[in-house]
């Protein structure tokens, strides 16, 4: 909380509502002025190879099986099988069980050095029971996962029970202690405002986050140029007051190069270049991939790819 | 000796032209008792779907700025031009008169086209206004589109009659179905052929070729519709009796052309907000 | 752990314009030599290169040009019907948004200012402007003027530097759809647009004669104000020449509007969404490097979150990117010209002079052209020169204020009125604060915002008169109707 807060109800409320307001319309504004930025040749090779070793490749269907990540952790250790030089991702994102699935796939081809993170929480809804909760993040870690991303309950926070949705992340945290990163994922499309947004951002870094994260990737609006604007004022802001960094995922909705590097802009220009990593910075994508990867071929090559030329995970 | 590919007239509701759903299709004859065309014969479920879509329009379009569907009408009025022609074949085929006088009704609906579509961004600042009430209160009025508007079409004079009833209530940010002339509504569909090609939102205009006097009582009852606009048709007393079920705003026009027409589909709002620090 | 993010060039082609060697006058519907062989240079700012010579308009070449004017009056304009008016602007309009890339890129090489906001603001804004004053063409007895209103007749117009066809289209486009004919001189030192604008006039076959465009110097708009044959004048630029206008028009008595100098008040409360009202500040002043009549060059900053403010300003300014206009990522262009930039200078320096403290952002400036860095002063108070002159340049004056009564003296202390923004979250105080401020024009969480609906206009010494939405018409139109 880092003196902040004194972890009441009381504390926590008049912490987050004397935030300034954000204002729609110019918010809306700045981030589509970002959005104009040109990103051309050297910075644009950069910005592609950059938005890869960023990407948390996710698969989360009900239809999952242990073959479907067996390919997601082949494409995640190598994206282009014709070339080496494209970077790994940045992690593989799946549901609870399978965890340790991905991770023996993804040791198997080489890629230990990338995390499992997995959804918990009763994801997507976060509808159940603090025991369950608790015991879906058990689980998760007790399979290999090394990062955590765990939805808030929502309903509590429309409802104004903020303290409630302030300790279950504590709890979580505390379950995750240092076997993992906690993310925690607003679901800012159902939060509807941004003084919202700005709002569950600082709850959840003030509870312990290490990273905010926009979406389940379910639900629309998810990650839009504004929501992930006003998340990285938040976690600019909170550095100036306490001197930590937190990270942020935007995910849901990021499908193609020109998305992606929107948001490595967005990054650069708010936050700073200090984010720029994937220590502190992710993309939640799955179609995003191959995107990028056409998108390479075509400033090393001056032609346009084709699908032919990226792998069908 | 080649034949030429002539067109099937259909229905065009929510931005596509299907057929009536219940299979129908009337005659059409020229001025001579020639056999023009069959248009579909819309049923109480094509004016059910339409409805439908407009009502799905609506919020886009009566959101869209004013501009915006100012620039959308000006390119509207562009695709017309470019159809002069074949708008004077068609009327000349169904009413007997000369080209010359058919490329003056043409020409006089674009023209009246064009004029509506420079309403748009300007409506509000005509009918609108701040009103000085006596205490710290700035109070402003405004107009917003009702919503959904069901439109008889003008019989006789078949696009211009068309232009002078829809042309307002879409300038308005209101959605439309609208009832083409019975006896000549070819140039309502090749109306819908330029709406298909004009950057228009699916929906915002329907338009529905048929027996009038078989829509026009379900145009009346249908609940999800707001206003009528009926100057095409006679003896409304019935209509309106039906329409008082959920209090349509109902209007008769003669041939009047004015941001009257516009404003009568419309409701003003009043807004209060104290002034004081 | 960083990863620095530097962007590579994006320079957006030039070639999408051929600029001519030289230019003549546009009278008539011709382009034809002017009397003397005098011509002016008109150059790159950014690079100082000549992009073109053009021609020096003499009291020979006005009067041609107003002759023509009125004899398009008479002879075709007031004889074309109302609805052919609007379409002549609707063409206009369409074809401005046709070839709208081609002005964009020679609006930013003849006035320096980024192709990011010739591109998005600038040219959209003419094409709108046209196309939004088509439609009152015809529809002039609707407008509140009296059932039959009538056009003065021919109308003297000059324009600044800043807005080239921007300025252009807020004056040309009421003109004509209110009936009127004209003649316009561009500013000295961006001529290019305006014409440009003289090829979609023909290409619109505007009737000869309508428009007139006549290039020159100070000489050449005194030539036009005092010609005897015009029935009104519109003029934007400085207050100083604003005023000699009004002298020279007094005897004749003919109507002007006259847009002139600002020294707008950006007013921060504490209660402001902050990283919005850092981003309206920073666009109140930096936006078109500060060359804006209406700019928000003086921050009005509520005491107790001066600091923090100042922190969050200072940081996003150092995000501003200086350099080639041409650059689609560049937010600072160059400054006009030489003479502007002097006068930025001089100003500037008395700043420090009268102990104000002054921040530029860290920026590497070309070496070629002329450019000023973005600043702020702070400390300054209503007694300096930074905050009482119109700097036109990318120089923001902060000063603070304790309670909102406080604000709005400061406010109002100057004898300008063109603009004010008020940054508050609280519906209730923006509408006293609205109430409160003499400025024609007020943005509440917001800055820097145009449109052809909206009307805009200066109190007091920043003008006469109103452009653009139904008020903007009065400057065009005389009342009229049964009883007139």
């Amino acid at each position: 909380m880092q003196g902040l807060i004194d972890g009441s109800e009381r504390s926590l409320l008049t912490f987050l509502e004397n935030l300034p307001g954000v204002d729609k319309v110019g918010a809306d504004s700045r981030a589509a002025m970002l959005g104009t930025r040109s990103i051309k040749t050297s910075s644009k090779a950069m910005a592609i190879d950059l938005a890869i070793s960023m990407i948390d490749l996710t698969t989360l269907e009900g239809a999952d099986t242990p073959g479907k990540v067996r390919s997601l952790a082949a494409k995640a250790v190598r994206p282009d099988p014709t070339d080496s030089s494209v970077p790994s991702v940045g992690a593989i994102c799946v549901y609870n069980d399978m965890v340790e699935i991905a991770r023996k796939y993804l040791d198997e081809f080489g890629g230990s050095h990338i995390p499992v993170a997995a959804v918990s929480t009763a994801f997507p809804s976060g509808r159940a029971s603090m025991a369950v909760k608790v015991q879906d993040t058990k689980d998760a870690i007790a399979a290999g996962a090394s990062e955590i991303d765990m939805v808030i309950d929502r309903g509590a926070f429309l409802s104004g029970r903020l303290i409630e949705v302030f300790e279950e992340i504590r709890e979580i945290k505390e379950v995750c202690s240092d076997s993992a990163h906690l993310k925690v994922i607003l679901e800012t499309g159902e939060l509807a405002t941004y003084d919202n947004v700005r709002r569950a951002s600082y709850l959840a870094m003030l509870a312990g986050a290490d990273f905010i994260k926009t979406s389940t990737g379910k639900v629309s609006p998810a990650a839009t140029p504004s929501v992930v604007l006003v998340m990285l004022e938040a976690v600019r802001d909170f550095y100036r007051l306490t001197g930590k960094r937190i990270g942020v995922k935007p995910a849901g909705g990021i499908r193609t190069t020109k998305d992606a590097i929107k948001q490595l802009v967005l990054v650069n220009e708010t936050a700073g270049s200090d984010w720029l990593n994937p220590k502190l910075f992710r993309i939640g994508a799955s179609a995003l991939l191959n995107d990028l990867l056409l998108q390479r071929m075509k400033l090393q090559t001056g032609h346009y790819s084709s699908s032919n030329y990226v792998t069908v995970d | 000796m080649r034949l030429d590919v002539k067109k099937t007239y259909k229905l065009f509701i929510g931005g596509a032209f299907p057929r009536s759903e219940s299979g129908r299709s009337y005659e059409i004859k020229n001025k001579r008792g020639a056999f023009i065309a069959n248009p579909a014969q819309a049923s109480r479920k094509d004016l059910r779907d339409a409805v439908l879509a407009a009502k799905n329009a609506h919020p886009g379009w009566s959101n869209a700025t004013a501009f915006n569907r100012g620039q959308i009408l000006y390119r509207i009025a562009e695709m017309l031009e470019g159809r002069t022609s074949q708008f004077v074949d068609e009327i000349v085929a169904t009413t007997g008169v000369t080209s010359s006088v058919a490329k003056q009704e043409v020409s006089a609906a674009i023209d009246l086209w064009v004029w509506y579509a420079g309403w748009c961004d300007k409506i509000t600042s005509v009918s609108g206004n701040n009103n000085p009430i006596a205490g710290p209160y700035y109070n402003f009025t405004i107009p917003e589109s009702l919503g959904v508007i069901g439109i008889i079409a003008e019989e006789k004079e078949s696009l211009l009659g068309l232009v002078r009833s829809l042309a307002p209530v879409i300038a308005g940010g209101n959605t439309s179905l609208l009832i083409a002339s019975q006896s000549r509504p070819l140039a309502a569909i090749t109306l819908a052929e330029v709406l298909a090609t004009s950057d228009l939102p699916a929906g915002v205009v329907n338009i529905l070729t048929g027996i009038k006097t078989e829509l026009a009582p379900w145009l009346a009852s249908h609940m999800e519709i707001d206003g009528l606009d009926l100057s095409g048709i006679d003896n409304i007393a019935e209509l309106r009796k039906s329409g008082a079920e959920n209090l349509k705003r109902i209007h008769s026009f003669e041939k009047h052309v004015s941001p009257e027409r516009i404003l009568s589909f419309m409701e003003f709002k009043t807004i209060w907000h104290p002034v004081g620090i | 752990m960083t990863n620095s993010f530097e962007y590579a060039p994006a320079p957006e082609s030039r070639s999408v314009v051929k600029i001519e060697k030289d230019y003549d006058l546009f009278i008539g519907g011709k382009f034809v030599s002017a009397s003397s062989m005098k011509r002016l240079a008109t150059i790159n700012p950014a690079t100082e290169e000549i992009l073109s010579k053009v021609a020096l308009a003499d009291s020979k070449d006005v009067d041609r040009a107003v002759r023509a004017a009125r004899a398009a009056l008479n002879k075709s304009w007031a004889r074309t019907k109302p609805k052919e008016r609007a379409k002549y602007l609707y063409r206009i309009a369409r074809i401005l948004q046709e070839r709208a890339r081609e002005f964009a890129v020679l609006e930013s090489l003849d006035n320096g200012k980024p192709i990011r906001e010739s591109r998005d603001v600038d040219i959209p804004l003419a094409a709108a402007h046209f196309f939004y004053h088509a439609g009152w063409a015809d529809k002039l007895e609707f407008a509140g003027f009296g059932n039959r209103p009538h056009p003065y007749g021919v109308v003297g117009q000059i324009i600044p530097w800043n807005f080239p066809l921007l300025m252009l289209s807020w004056k040309i486009a009421p003109a004509l759809a209110t009936g009127n004919t004209v003649v316009l001189k561009p500013a000295e030192t961006t001529p290019l647009t305006a014409l440009l604008f003289a090829e979609v006039c023909q290409q619109a076959g505007l009737p000869d004669g309508v428009v007139n465009i006549i290039t020159g110097d100070g000489t050449t708009g005194a030539a036009l104000i005092n010609h005897k044959d015009i029935d009104k004048v519109a003029f934007t630029g400085s207050t100083e020449v604003g005023k000699l206008i009004a002298r020279s028009i007094a005897e004749r008595g003919i109507p002007a509007t006259l847009e002139l100098g600002g020294k707008g008040a950006n007013v921060v409360f504490d209660d402001a969404p902050i990283d919005e009202a850092v981003e309206g500040i920073v666009n109140g002043i930096f936006f078109n490097q500060g060359h804006v009549c209406c700019a928000g060059s003086r921050l009005l900053l509520q005491e107790n979150i001066a600091d923090e403010f100042l922190i969050r300003l200072k940081d996003r300014m150092a995000k501003i990117r200086v350099g080639d206009p041409l650059d689609k990522n560049t937010d600072l262009g160059a400054i006009n010209s030489s003479t502007q930039l002097a006068k930025i200078r001089e100003i500037s320096d008395t700043g420090s002079k009268e102990g104000a403290t002054l921040w530029s952002a860290p920026c590497s400036l070309p070496s070629k052209g002329f450019w000023y860095p973005p600043t702020i002063f702070t400390g300054v108070t209503q007694a300096h020169r930074i905050a009482r002159e119109e700097i036109f340049g990318p120089v923001l004056s902060i000063l603070t204020f304790r309670t909102p009564q406080e604000a709005m003296e400061k406010a109002n202390n100057t004898p300008y009125g063109l603009s004010a923004g008020i940054w508050t979250e609280k519906g209730s105080k923006i509408l006293w604060a609205a109430q409160q401020l003499k400025a024609g024009v007020i943005w509440a969480n917001t800055f820097n915002k145009f449109d052809p609906a909206s009307p805009f206009g200066g109190y007091k010494e920043s003008g006469w008169g109103r452009e653009g939405g139904r008020h903007g018409l009065a400057a065009y139109l005389k009342t009229g109707g049964a009883n007139s």
